[in-house]
This record gives structure tokens, C-alpha cells and sequence, in this order.
């Protein structure tokens, strides 16, 4: 595909023959950057000749453009399903002006992407949105100069239009293509280029539909899982019965004898095993399963123990957020209320089990991999196989949906361990479905103990809160401990916990304007491997908080609309919360009393998105069961960039979170995790899904807010505040499912 | 055992030395290079790797070369007439009827089942139809929306 704006045919041959190819910014050549599609269909070559990221101040580190007439947008960040790649488009196509078409981007790729660490934390809008905006304002501002010098113009009198710059008197055009005609700039991201105005925005705040979508739709290739090589070979990992268990027996050469066997790799208690064909992998696993004789050492404590343990058990408390003589003033007040609540371990569950791709070639090692950062998983593959970071490339691919750090990062340390011992061929490794339910790290368990005073007027005095929680992160950052397969070779790599993070606490402390808070996090060591699901503690706090709020507005005696906006004076949490419930209709609900609303808000991390969220349950004609009927939710994420990409993402959070809420606790016993598939660890289908409504307020002069993680809490709470004004009692532990038909 | 299998996929005659206990799935991506019917959990329990066989939805991971003699499959690669996507092709694209869009094949290829027995289906009946199939990032409320766009369009049709 050409477009118009390409220099003429010949300069581009050229180009290309001598490798020296036009671009916009910088030095190296550009159309050695395969697309993502040519990766797939095996077109990759080592991949040496694309450059990387020299430096995020860089203009050239985030925008290019090329001898094709197109731009490609570079970011560090991983699409994980949320739409990011058409939303950070869309944000350089804005400020570039040029239209969206001619615009395709790489992301997160060790050989070419800047160093952005995690995709995680909804922060993708928030930091590489603005690093794009900026770069590409900054191009178009370098070029509308060297215009304007060219043709001796003021800058004010020219206009640019889909990449063409045009003085207004009429008299030049020039597109920014045949403007570089194939120069080498180097620009830096200074910070002098103007953004656009929000009014004159055409791009950004449209609901651009993901060309991907169409792509997938079609069955194009387009994950990481569809990825093939020549000579690709296919292995599988044994893992064992629970995380205790020692290796005592191994039947090796039976399974050598299997057919398309090639090789097994066995190194302490890690064994792999390599075969031609994928499905001859599966049966050698299979055969494997019961060839490998294991002593397991019990999980404890068991599961009817785990809440008290883990008030036993727990380290020393750390302050969060203090307030001196909190008990005096709680219990100086008129009404006070004390509750405690409790949330199980809960499960990422992608659809698809994680899979990755490495090959070892002449002491170099490229792995494809879902992982949500690829220079974090390179430096802690370089810790595991003792080789520099320079030897390893990571490029990023689509993976099944992962909503935090689910088996990605750890399928991509299997495939290039296996890939070490079998050099020469790319090695393809998929997790079977039992992998993935028993060895991702779960959301961990909580406990949370709310203690609150309220005066006479229902305004909250002061506020206690005590948080039980193992860690919500234990993403690998550089220490091979923090893969299962370095932790299972004969000499281990020991875990080393780094500390545990403040995902635990994340939206402890209530938005709401409190004279008095104290917030204690009680740090626990549980039994089940633990780490960021979808909200880190968000969702239990919130959870917590929430339903807290809703008996304290039942304590007041008020509407717990008015209960929330009467302790709150953020203009923005209110404007949330007032537009959802006239967006509910509230005042006209029915309250024949067979069907129940609850009400929820949280502002994510305190500096996110604000979310508000109605949920309604109706009572089943029969049984005195419940069904989650419906769900309207309002958010305010700042300047939207995309409406509808916010929309999905937002109703898959509510989805999901009613998924965690109503079904879903990861079960254990001694031996091991018996959540293993879809029928021990059930999630909601098609059949129960609620009604969901999303509306959003848009800001366009405000910054953009991420969003991806917003409903996971209030959606949990708005579903038991539901539930408890039909019962006549108010439920404190999750999940909810006795209730629920 | 291993044995020469013909199958008739997107209408094309193709033939396969296979191992008769080697379910459909894994012919389908490795052998007839097709990407749509994805691998979920190899029990028939999320639907990630449905096909039509003749002509109905139907878990690839459970059927056994074995038993498919000369079967009529289609994947979501061959849902295309003549170079135009099917409706429903169409439809999940109009209302982005995706998220991670891994289970997306599943639904696809469960709501092609449904329209062709049910053109005009109830909500209920679309929800039973993709019920099957698990979809863990919550775009349920999209793949029920566009089955119904899919359906009145070609009622106006
Ligand atoms: S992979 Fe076939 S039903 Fe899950
Ligand atoms: S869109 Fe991700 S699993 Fe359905």
C-alpha cells in the first residue's frame, strides 16, 4: 500500500535497496520493523536490524514515519484487550494531523519500544498517552518550522491537514513526507510544541471502532498463541500435584519412546517435554502425569482456617495513615457501627491458558510473549538463564485477556528454559488449562475490620480500618525467584518477596471528607501463591468500604444517594454520583420489595476514574433465590479518548467483578489447589449476565484518567448493599453464590 | 492408530494422516493452518474451539479424527461469500463485540449455528445459544447485541 504522501517511487527504491530509508526523526532504517501480521505468519527474521528505543525523550521513540507514507506509534505498553493500541493512535493521528488510517503502531518490544515498564495500574492513557501526545505534537512542530522557513512563512500562516502543510494565501502545499525527503532529523521531545486545543479535537473523543476486532473476527491471526516459526516444535510442562511437592520417580524413557517425542528436560522438579506436534506434547504430558511419582507437602492452613490464621498469623501491623486518639473519637460519637469483611482468593481465569514462543540461536534468545512488560520480564529472564539483557529480545503479542499477572510472564521463562536446552528451533509452549487455574497467582484473600463514628447530622466522625492481606505483587522485576521455573530447578532460585506493596491498601483510605482516618495493613504470608489480580486490594477495600457506607446510611437513617453526597466535597465524586442516580431513575425504583438496589462509588487508587455504579436484584418467583438483574454504571475518566473502547472496557469490568462477586473462590485442600477448571472454579456465563448500562462524563479540558480497573470494587458492593436491602441481614463475606440461583 | 482422513473444511477437500484419537482441533491449526478455533481448556467445558460441523456448533477438542470421516467443517475463516464477510462477521465488528476477543471464535461460530436453525431469536434463545462458550473479559452484553443486529438486518434484508 502507497499513499499519496510517499516520496516518488524511485527515491523509495533507493531507499530501501540501500537500506538508508526515509523517516521522520532519527537514524536507523524503519521498514525492517515487520508488522505484527508478518510476525505471525513466520516472517521474522532475527529481527537485529530494527532499532530500538533510544530514550523516551526521543521523538522518534514513540512516533515514526516512514517511506511508505504512514506513522507508526511506538509504545512500551502491551494491548491486553482493553483497546489501548486504537486509543494511543488515536491520540498521535490528533496532535499529528493526520488521519487514522495511515497510522499503526508496535507495541511493548525490547528491540524497538521505549522502557515502560508494566502495563498495569491503568496507567497506559494516562503515561504513554501523554509521552505519544507529545512526541507527535512536537513532530508536527518541528515540520510546520522547517516549512515555514522554506517558504519564508510565519508558522501562524500555515495549516496542516492529513500530514499535508498548506500556507493559508494558498500558495504552498507540501506533505510532511516529501518535506523529510528521506533526511535524517533528530528531534527531541522538548516540551515547546503546543497540544490542540480539546475544541478542536476531530479524532480524540470519537468512538473510532479497533480495527483489530474486524481482524480477529475474520480469524486472522492475531495472538501470541497463533504465532508459527518454521520448524517450530511444540513442549509442555509437567508441573507438580501443589507447590510443596518433591520429586521422587520419573520414568524417563518411556516417555522418550512416545511418538514425535524429541526431547524431555528435567532439571530438579521441572520437566518439560518436547514433541513435533502439539497434540503429541499433550499425550507425552499425559503419559508423564503418571510416570512421575511425587511426596506432597500439605497446604495449610486449611481453608475453614485461613481467616482466623491469618489474624494469628500476620506480621507486625503497619500505619498506613494515622490518626491520633482515633478510639476516643469514635467513641465519643452519638452512633457508632463496626463490621468485618471478608473476601476469598480469586482467580485471573483467562480464557485462554497462557503460551509464549523463545528460541536460542548462537547464545541469543528471542521470546514472544504476552507478558505485561517486556523489559521487566527480559531483565529477570536474564537473571534466570545467567545471560546479559543484551542477548534477549522480548516481543510483546497479544495474549488471551490477563487482568493483572496471570501465567504470562511465567509460560514465557518455561519456553525459554526449554528453548536453552533444544537450540536452534523456536519452542511453542501452551499451559494446559489445569496450569493456568492451579499455578497463576490469585487475587489474595482479605480480611477487613471497619469501625466508624457518625454525629448527629449522619456526617462521619472518624474512621478505623484494619486490612489482612497477603501481597498483590509479585511481578517478576528482575529476581529469577519470581518464576516458577526457576524456583523448581535442582539449585532454586529462592523467592525473595520484595516487600510487600501498597496494592494491599489501595483504596483503604475513603475519598470521603473524614476529619479522622486510621488505616493499619496487617501483612500475612498465605498459602496460595498470590499477586496482582484487576484492582490489587482495591476490590476488597471497596468492597468493605462501600457496603460500610450503606449500614452507616442505614444507621443515619438517610438515603445512601444523599448519605454519600452530604460526606463528600470532591465537586467531581458528586457530579458522579448525582448523574447516576437520576441516569437510574432512583426516585421512581420499584419498592414492592421483591426487587433490591444497592449503591456504590469509589474514585480508583483516589486519583483514577470515579465510577458509580447501581446494581438491581431481583428476588426469583421461586425458591427465595436472587438474579443480578441490572447494572448502571456512571464514570468520569477525565478527557475520553475513545467513548466506546471506555464503554466495553467498563462493562467488562462490571461483568467481571459480578462474576468474582456472586461465583468465584478459589478452592484448596491439603494437597493442593482443586479449582483445576471451569467446573471447580465456575464464572458467570452468558445465561446470568446482568443488564449493564455505562454513561460516562466526559471532560475534554481535563487530563485523561485511567479507567481499565474503575468498577471492580463498586460493582462488588453496590451487588451485596442489592442483595442485603431484600434479605433481612447484611452479608459480609464473599462470594455470594447460596444466594444467587 | 494412524490412518488418511478426508475432511471438506471452508469447502475445500483435504486430506490428513492423522492419529484417529487426535481431536479435530489441533489438525485444524497445525495441519490446515487455520487460526480461528482456539485451545481453552480441551474438555468441552468454554467453547474457545468451535467449528461448525455440518453445519452446527460443535467443541473441536472433543471430536476425534476417528469419528469425522469425509465431515463438512467450517471455521470463522470460512464464513466469507464471495470475498463479503458473513452478517455476523459484520455485526460483531459494527458494535465491538470484543475485548481480548479470544473466546470470540466460540460465539462467532455458536451464533452462526443459531441463525441458521433461528433467524429471529429471543434474547433468551441467543443467550442459551452462546451460553457454551466462556468469555472471561465480560463482553457478553456485545456478542447478545450483535446476534441481534445480525438478525434484524437480515430479516430486512
Ligand atoms: S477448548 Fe474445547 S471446549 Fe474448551
Ligand atoms: S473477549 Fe476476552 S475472553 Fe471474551
Amino acid at each position: 500500500m502507497t499513499s499519496p504522501n510517499s516520496p516518488n517511487s524511485s527515491r523509495r527504491s533507493f531507499l530501501k535497496n540501500t537500506g538508508q530509508l526515509l523517516i521522520g526523526f532519527n537514524l536507523l532504517p524503519l521498514t525492517f520493523c515487520q508488522s505484527k501480521s508478518e510476525i505471525l505468519d513466520g516472517g521474522i527474521s532475527s529481527g537485529s536490524q530494527v532499532r530500538s528505543s533510544m530514550g523516551s525523550d526521543i521523538i522518534d521513540s514513540w512516533i515514526r514515519l516512514d517511506a511508505e507514507g504512514k506513522v507508526t506509534v511506538l509504545t512500551g505498553k502491551m494491548e491486553l484487550g482493553q483497546g489501548i493500541r486504537t486509543a494511543l493512535m488515536q491520540m498521535a493521528a490528533e496532535e499529528l494531523d493526520v488521519n487514522m488510517d495511515i497510522v499503526t503502531i508496535i507495541n511493548g518490544d525490547t528491540g524497538q519500544t521505549a522502557d515502560e515498564g508494566y502495563t498495569a495500574g491503568s496507567g497506559t492513557i494516562e503515561r504513554s498517552g501523554a509521552s505519544i501526545r507529545k512526541a507527535a505534537a512536537e513532530a508536527k512542530f518541528f515540520m510546520v518550522n522547517m516549512a515555514s522557513e522554506k517558504w519564508d512563512e510565519s508558522p501562524e500562516n500555515l495549516s496542516v491537514k492529513n500530514g499535508l502543510i498548506q500556507s493559508k494565501n494558498g500558495k504552498h502545499k507540501i506533505s510532511y513526507w516529501e518535506l523529510l525527503d528521506g533526511k535524517f532529523l533528530e528531534g527531541k521531545v522538548t516540551g515547546n510544541a503546543p497540544l490542540k486545543n480539546p475544541k478542536d479535537h476531530t479524532l480524540v473523543g470519537k468512538g473510532i471502532l479497533r480495527e483489530d476486532i474486524r481482524k480477529m473476527a475474520q480469524g486472522e491471526a492475531f495472538f501470541v498463541h497463533d504465532l508459527r516459526l518454521p520448524e517450530m516444535v511444540h513442549a509442555r510442562v509437567l508441573r507438580p500435584p501443589s507447590y510443596g511437592s518433591i520429586l521422587i520417580d520419573l520414568d524417563k524413557e518411556s516417555v522418550l519412546a512416545l511418538p514425535g517425542v524429541l526431547k524431555l528436560v528435567v532439571d530438579g522438579r521441572f520437566i518439560a517435554v518436547i514433541a513435533k506436534r502439539e497434540y503429541q506434547a499433550i499425550k507425552a504430558l499425559e503419559f508423564l502425569k503418571s510416570a512421575a511419582k511425587w511426596q506432597t507437602e500439605p497446604l495449610s492452613p486449611q481453608q475453614a482456617d485461613l481467616f482466623s490464621e491469618m489474624k494469628k498469623k500476620s506480621l507486625p501491623p503497619q500505619q498506613v495513615e494515622e490518626a491520633k486518639h482515633i478510639n476516643t473519637i469514635i467513641g465519643n460519637s452519638p452512633q457508632i457501627l463496626e463490621a468485618t469483611y471478608l473476601r476469598p482468593y480469586q482467580m485471573h481465569a483467562s480464557a485462554g491458558p497462557s503460551c509464549a514462543v523463545a528460541e536460542w540461536k548462537d547464545g541469543k534468545l528471542t521470546v514472544w510473549t504476552p507478558t505485561q512488560g517486556v523489559y521487566p520480564l527480559r531483565s529477570t529472564l536474564s537473571d534466570f538463564l545467567g545471560i546479559d539483557t543484551k542477548d534477549i529480545r522480548c516481543i510483546g503479542l497479544p495474549g488471551s485477556g490477563c487482568y493483572g499477572h496471570n501465567g504470562a510472564d511465567d509460560v514465557s521463562a518455561d519456553a525459554a528454559f526449554i528453548a536453552r536446552s533444544f537450540p536452534g528451533k523456536p519452542v511453542r509452549v501452551q499451559w494446559m488449562r489445569e496450569d493456568e487455574h492451579a499455578w497463576e497467582p490469585y487475587g489474595s484473600a482479605m480480611l477487613l475490620k471497619l469501625k466508624a463514628g457518625l454525629d448527629a447530622s449522619g456526617k462521619i466522625t472518624g474512621w478505623d480500618c484494619g486490612i489482612w492481606s497477603d501481597t498483590h505483587s509479585t511481578r517478576p522485576g528482575g529476581k529469577a525467584g519470581h518464576f516458577i521455573a526457576a524456583r523448581h530447578l535442582e539449585k532454586p532460585f529462592e523467592f525473595q518477596p520484595g516487600g510487600f506493596s501498597g496494592g494491599s491498601y489501595r483504596n483503604s483510605s475513603p475519598l470521603y471528607n473524614i476529619p479522622s482516618k486510621n488505616i493499619v495493613l496487617h501483612n500475612y504470608k498465605g498459602p496460595l501463591r498470590t499477586s496482582a489480580l484487576r484492582g490489587l486490594g482495591a476490590y476488597g477495600n471497596i468492597f468493605a468500604l462501600e457496603s460500610f457506607m450503606d449500614e452507616l446510611a442505614n444507621l443515619a437513617a438517610i438515603d445512601p444517594f444523599e448519605f454519600r453526597i452530604k460526606n463528600l466535597d470532591n465537586p467531581r465524586a458528586i457530579e458522579v454520583i448525582k448523574t447516576l442516580k437520576s441516569k437510574c431513575n432512583w426516585e421512581n425504583r420499584d419498592q414492592s420489595g421483591r426487587v433490591g438496589y444497592g449503591l456504590a462509588f469509589a474514585q480508583y487508587k483516589n486519583s483514577a476514574s470515579y465510577f458509580a455504579v447501581v446494581a438491581e436484584i431481583h428476588k426469583s418467583p421461586t425458591g427465595g433465590k436472587f438474579r443480578l438483574h441490572k447494572l448502571t454504571g456512571v464514570i468520569d475518566s477525565g478527557q475520553c479518548i475513545n467513548p466506546d473502547g471506555l464503554k466495553n472496557q467498563t462493562e467488562g469490568g462490571m461483568i467481571q467483578s459480578a462474576s468474582w462477586t456472586i461465583m468465584e473462590a478459589v478452592q484448596y485442600d491439603a494437597n493442593g489447589i482443586t479449582s483445576k477448571d471451569w467446573n471447580s472454579y465456575p464464572i458467570m456465563r452468558t445465561n446470568d449476565v446482568p443488564e449493564v448500562e455505562v454513561h460516562i462524563i466526559d471532560r475534554p479540558k481535563e487530563k485523561p484518567l485511567g479507567a481499565g480497573e474503575a468498577a471492580q470494587g463498586p460493582v462488588a458492593a453496590a451487588i451485596v448493599n442489592a442483595l442485603s436491602s431484600l434479605l433481612d441481614k447484611r452479608v459480609y463475606e464473599l462470594p455470594l453464590k447460596d444466594y444467587f440461583v | 492408530m494412524i490412518e488418511k482422513i478426508k475432511l471438506l473444511i471452508n469447502d475445500k477437500k483435504r486430506e490428513f494422516e492423522v492419529d484417529l484419537e487426535e481431536p479435530l482441533l489441533y489438525i485444524l491449526r497445525e495441519d490446515a493452518n487455520l487460526y480461528g478455533p482456539k485451545y481453552g481448556c480441551g474438555m468441552g467445558q468454554c467453547g474457545a474451539c468451535m467449528v461448525l460441523v455440518d453445519g452446527r456448533a460443535q467443541p473441536s477438542c472433543l471430536l476425534t479424527c476417528g469419528n469425522l470421516h469425509e465431515a463438512k467443517i467450517k471455521t470463522i475463516e470460512g464464513l466469507a461469500k464471495n470475498g463479503n464477510p458473513h452478517p455476523l462477521q459484520e455485526a460483531f465488528f459494527e458494535v465491538q463485540a470484543a475485548q481480548c476477543g479470544y473466546c470470540l471464535n466460540g460465539m462467532l461460530i455458536s451464533a452462526v449455528s443459531l441463525l441458521e436453525e433461528n433467524p429471529s431469536p429471543s434474547i433468551s434463545e441467543i443467550k442459551e445459544a452462546l451460553n457454551r462458550v466462556l468469555c472471561r473479559c465480560g463482553t457478553h452484553s456485545r456478542f447478545i447485541k450483535a446476534v441481534q443486529l445480525a438478525s434484524e438486518k437480515s430479516q430486512n434484508a
